[in-house]
């Protein structure tokens, strides 16, 4: 972690067990039927894509008709799965690990195109809280089409200075401001990079 | 003109703090300046004689370029702030500038004949980031939008440029201001979603609203809330019309009509009547990361939608900037 020699905050975080893989459906595998995004839904998106390829059941272009570059890699990442194996900044496990994220905690409604999450840091006054927000937020901002409005805050009650976070996470120009820094980048990227 | 500053995206060339002029069809482009600014250019500004325009940009400097004959000269860089400039706005006199920043500060500017760039004060009132400066349209006062949810208003007073009132009301954010043509009301855009619209009432006003000294004090006379769904980042208040535009969050544009029978202690405003064939105010709306441009026109629906350009960075989803074509 960025910490390098000094002393963890939470030397001791519980850990959570990982929830398995979601069985894939019939409707699911079956190219010829849209999948909606929906809270565990599944989708793996690529710079400048969306959504499946192919028509959609109502007979109306889909997106890649609408000149999105689509392309579906694999089956099944929703914003959940797509959130959980953030690594922690600090220890080498998963925010999903440290019951960090939780699914129950991701709201997606794709009609509206809104997906809000609420993470839990392990300990009330975890200085690392605006930093995995951050990632969360930014995985979410790599991944998701455009269309969608993205709030990230902390479960209620669990933060000593969660409206002080929470109103940094949501301004959108300080978080672009904040990327535009190569050390803060770097160390977002290590905490969505995956781990062998 | 627009701004334009690339963050990082994938797979984008990291062209940032480049400034074209070529606001979309129709227009040809004329120049592109890309040697002033090493990161986002936040906002631009033109001078109000037209031939300079000022750059306010993430590096933590402000550009003046001077139209020439064959493009545009950056004739002076202002440096000062600590961080990110957020905004930069000509006064109508058009000798005084004044920047915002990140570090919580307001700069004003004095330039004189030979262009020489003074800063003339540095004012401290607001605690947290400030996100937009604005000058009244026919004195020497100026406005700003803050982060800590307020509104301020500065003047010079012998000789010092001083904080005269503080506008307290909204709940979160304050992006931005607009006067209104004369200048005696103010309206405030917030990401609490709502507007707000603030009057001034000088000491020994007829409504009886208490003022300290010889300051004007500025009173909330009306809140519209309601109608926004998520953070409204920018309001122009058309100085033809009297009409109010607003940029959100949720990708739609509205624009506010006072009705006629409006108490100006106590105005109210609605949405504008989409099937009036006299509205005729088109809007031009430019994205600052892209040079996307949208014209939007009255609409039928309730909650008209404009849809941009998907060109949008990735990174950071264009705030709008939205005035009125006059």
């Amino acid at each position: 972690g960025p910490g390098g020699g000094a002393p963890l905050e939470n030397a001791n975080p519980l850990i959570y067990r990982r929830s398995g893989e979601r069985p894939v459906t019939a409707r699911e595998e079956d190219d010829e039927l849209p999948d909606s995004i929906d809270d565990r839904e599944i989708f793996d998106i690529l710079p400048g894509g969306e959504g499946r390829a192919g028509p959609r059941a109502d007979g109306r272009a889909g997106a890649a008709a609408q000149g999105w570059a689509v392309e579906l890699r694999s089956a099944f990442l929703n914003p959940a799965h797509l959130i959980r194996s953030i690594n922690d900044p600090e220890h080498p496990l998963t925010l999903e690990e440290l019951n960090v994220v939780e699914q129950v905690r991701v709201k997606v409604n794709d009609a509206e195109s809104t997906v809000a999450v609420e993470f839990t840091p392990t300990i009330p006054h975890c200085s690392m809280a605006t930093l995995i927000g951050l990632s969360i937020k930014v995985k979410l901002i790599r991944s998701l089409p455009e269309r969608f409005k993205l709030d990230v805050h902390i479960t209620p009650g669990t933060h000593a200075s969660e409206h002080a976070v929470n109103k940094q996470l949501a301004d959108k120009e300080r978080v672009a401001a904040a990327l535009e820094n190569s050390h803060l980048l770097e160390v977002v990227n290590q905490c969505l990079s995956a781990r062998s | 003109g627009l701004g334009r500053g690339l963050g990082r995206g994938r797979g984008l060339s990291p062209r940032v703090g480049t400034i074209l002029l070529s606001p979309g069809p129709g227009w040809s482009c004329r120049a592109v300046l890309d040697e002033g600014h090493q990161r986002t250019v936040r906002r631009v500004a033109w001078s109000p004689c037209g031939s300079y325009l000022a750059s306010a940009s993430f590096d933590a400097t402000t550009c003046i370029w001077k139209k020439q004959e064959d493009g545009f000269e950056c004739v002076t860089t202002l440096e000062g702030h600590e961080n990110e400039v957020k905004s930069v706005a000509w006064a109508p006199s058009g000798t005084l500038l004044a920047t915002c920043s990140r570090d919580k500060s307001v700069w004003v500017w004095e330039v004189d004949e030979e262009e020489e760039y003074e800063c003339v004060s540095v004012l401290n009132s607001h605690t947290q980031d400030v996100k937009h400066v604005v000058w009244h349209p026919n004195q020497e006062l100026l406005a700003s939008a803050s982060y800590d949810d307020t509104v301020k208003l500065y003047h010079e007073e012998e000789d010092d440029w001083v904080c005269c009132a503080t506008l307290e009301g909204h709940e979160s954010t304050v992006w931005s201001v607009a006067f209104d043509r004369s200048g005696e009301r103010l309206a405030s855009c917030s990401d609490d979603k709502t507007v707000r619209i603030w009057r001034q009432y000088k000491p020994g006003n007829d409504e009886g609203v208490v003022c300290s000294g010889t300051d004007p004090t500025w009173k909330c006379i009306c809140n519209l809330s309601g109608y926004h769904t998520r953070t409204i980042y920018d309001v122009a208040w058309c100085h033809l019309t009297g009409a109010l535009a607003t940029a959100c969050g949720d990708d739609a544009i509205r624009v506010f009509e006072e009705s006629a029978s409006s108490d100006p202690q106590q105005p109210t405003f609605s949405l504008a009547a989409h099937n009036s064939p006299d509205w005729a105010v088109t809007l031009h709306c430019s994205a600052s990361v892209l040079r996307t441009s949208v014209e939007a026109e009255p609409s039928r629906k309730k909650r008209p939608r404009v849809s941009f350009s998907r060109h949008m960075s990735l990174m950071a989803r264009a705030v709008f900037p939205v005035s009125f074509l006059e």
